[in-house]
């Protein structure tokens, strides 16, 4: 397998998982920048036969919303979204992500990202939050975040029905555990070992004694995911279906 | 249509800003004033305090790179695809900038508060986000209908002006916004509404009921000009795409104060 094709065949393997995690939602958001997670909802929408229902921020054709930037939040607010996704320049073992900076002290962190984005709501309001973050190593899975933007969990008088789903990574994928604030490893992709998780993993975490392989994409979610980022990703994510465009004639 | 004061030219848009404002902006797909920002650019202004409704991008990062923001008030800066702004992340490592964090939602209730006319609104979520610890302007609350009940409480976001773009105005100055509505919660909000536009269509939105619930009113605009493309080079609706080749070399050139001031002048006199 070459180069090109094996890094396709992660993100088609990323994209499937994705949408099986998605499986019976009723609505599913997607924010700005995740071409992943965003071809993962629209092929859990069309395995759902198109019941699902899929809006994508910064999308004119995946996207109902009519009362402006705004109505997401209200929606999630409301219990009108299932599913969202969040990411983090940091991840620790608590659930705690960090969207700002790390290094040195805040606001003169030594990295800095984009901000926080909807996340210090979102994380608290939507049921099922899935953690995305495509590199696996100890500089983003980290035993303590260097700034919150939104915590894992919360105290029980902090009004709060979200919070973490599951963590997807490069290498493998976790549950979290709300009972005892903690990840669990679920599978790995294949290919990759316990040891590999481990040594780049910064949080401790628990694991079954045999460790399944994270399931392939089915052969109509491979067609799925060919066409759906040929014809609909373009639209948001020009550079990232050009990417994967390259692939398909590589 | 040009004995009514409201259409103007685009430097003279910008008048109505002065130093030391805070100017409310636009996410990229809402329709971002680019043309405008030329001009404001070019007037120099100081010490602006610029709100991003919610995230800011490519012009939050020309107009902190260019000199004119003393403070950042958003939950993120962006160029999307490109990257982080590189200005952005220059001028706070210099500490040239005062950040003021947030999150997307606590912008836009803090704007609807302004829109109500009420000193603060309650939101959820926040308690326990280092967010809150770096803003003065956010409390944590009781629920006086609950007990126990912890919420923040956002200081309301009365912009000084606010500018942005959109697809057309009537000869009358409604402006049509389609589905791009934080362009009213940004009008509702800001004491001033400056805007740039498309087409200036010789009709009246109001009287059609299927343009009106889309139309921002004429009574919150203080000035108008037409800006052909006046979102370019960033995406605007249906009407045209981002320009990736100038949004490309924008990304690399601004890595550097020099390549930034280079790119700005050439962009200026183009």
């Amino acid at each position: 397998m070459n180069q090109a094709s094996s890094a396709k065949s992660k993100i088609e393997l990323l994209i499937a998982s994705i949408a099986r995690s998605l499986e019976g939602c009723r609505h599913v958001a997607v924010g700005a920048s995740s071409p992943i997670p965003g071809a993962g909802a629209l092929l859990a929408k069309h395995l759902s036969k198109n019941t699902m229902r899929v809006s994508i921020l910064g999308s004119e054709r995946h996207n109902f919303f009519t009362d402006g930037g705004v109505e997401l939040f209200d929606l999630a607010a409301q219990g009108r979204i299932d599913a969202f996704f969040l990411g983090g320049g940091q991840i620790d073992g608590d659930g705690n992500i960090n969207l700002v900076g790390a290094g040195d002290t805040y606001p003169q962190h030594t990295v800095r990202w984009p901000g926080s984005f909807g996340s210090a709501y979102m994380y608290y309001l939507v049921p099922k939050v899935i953690l995305f973050r495509e590199e696996h190593s100890r500089r983003v899975f980290v035993p303590k975040v260097d700034f919150i933007s939104s915590p894992g969990s919360s105290s029980n008088n902090i009004y709060r029905r979200g919070g973490p789903m599951s963590l997807l990574t490069n290498l493998c994928k976790f549950s979290f555990n709300k009972n005892e604030n903690e990840f669990r490893l679920e599978s790995l992709h294949p290919g990759v070992t316990l040891e590999e998780v481990l040594n780049n993993t910064g949080f401790s975490f628990t694991h079954p004694k045999k460790i399944p392989v994270t399931e392939l994409p089915s052969y109509e979610m491979m067609n799925t995911i060919q066409s759906l980022i040929q014809d609909q990703l373009s639209e948001i994510y020009p550079i990232f279906a050009k990417r994967m465009a390259a692939f398909q004639k590589g | 249509m040009k004995s009514n004061p409201i259409f103007v030219s685009l430097a003279n848009l910008v008048q109505f800003i002065s130093d030391g404002d805070k100017i409310a902006i636009p996410k990229d797909t809402s329709g971002v004033a680019m043309s405008a920002t030329k001009e404001l650019i070019k007037k120099n202004l100081k010490n602006l305090h610029i709100v991003c409704v919610p995230i800011g991008g490519i012009q939050a990062d020309m107009l902190i790179g260019a000199g004119l923001v003393s403070t950042v008030e958003s939950s993120a800066i962006t160029l999307g695809e490109y990257g982080t702004g590189p200005r952005f992340l220059q001028a706070l490592k210099n500490n040239e900038i005062k950040m003021l964090d947030s999150t997307c939602p606590a912008i836009y209730a803090g704007l609807q508060a302004a829109e109500k006319g009420i000193p603060f609104i309650p939101l959820r979520g926040i308690i326990g986000s280092d967010l809150l610890e770096n803003r003065s302007d956010w409390k944590v609350g009781e629920n006086p209908f609950s007990e126990d009940d912890p919420i923040v409480f956002l200081k309301a976001i009365r912009p000084d002006v606010c500018i942005f773009h959109a697809h057309s105005a009537d000869k009358h100055g409604n402006v049509f916004v389609g589905r791009n509505r934080d362009l009213i919660t940004l009008a509702h909000a800001s004491a001033c509404t400056l805007v740039t536009v498309e087409k200036i269509i010789d009709d009246d939105f109001l009287s059609d009921n299927l343009r009106a619930g889309a139309t921002l009113p004429a009574i919150y605009t203080s000035a108008i000009s037409v800006a052909e493309r006046g979102a370019e080079p960033l995406a605007f609706g249906e009407e045209y795409a981002e320009d990736q080749e100038f949004l490309t070399k924008y990304s690399i050139a601004a890595k550097t104060q020099a390549g930034f001031e280079k790119f700005i002048a050439s962009w200026l006199s183009a």
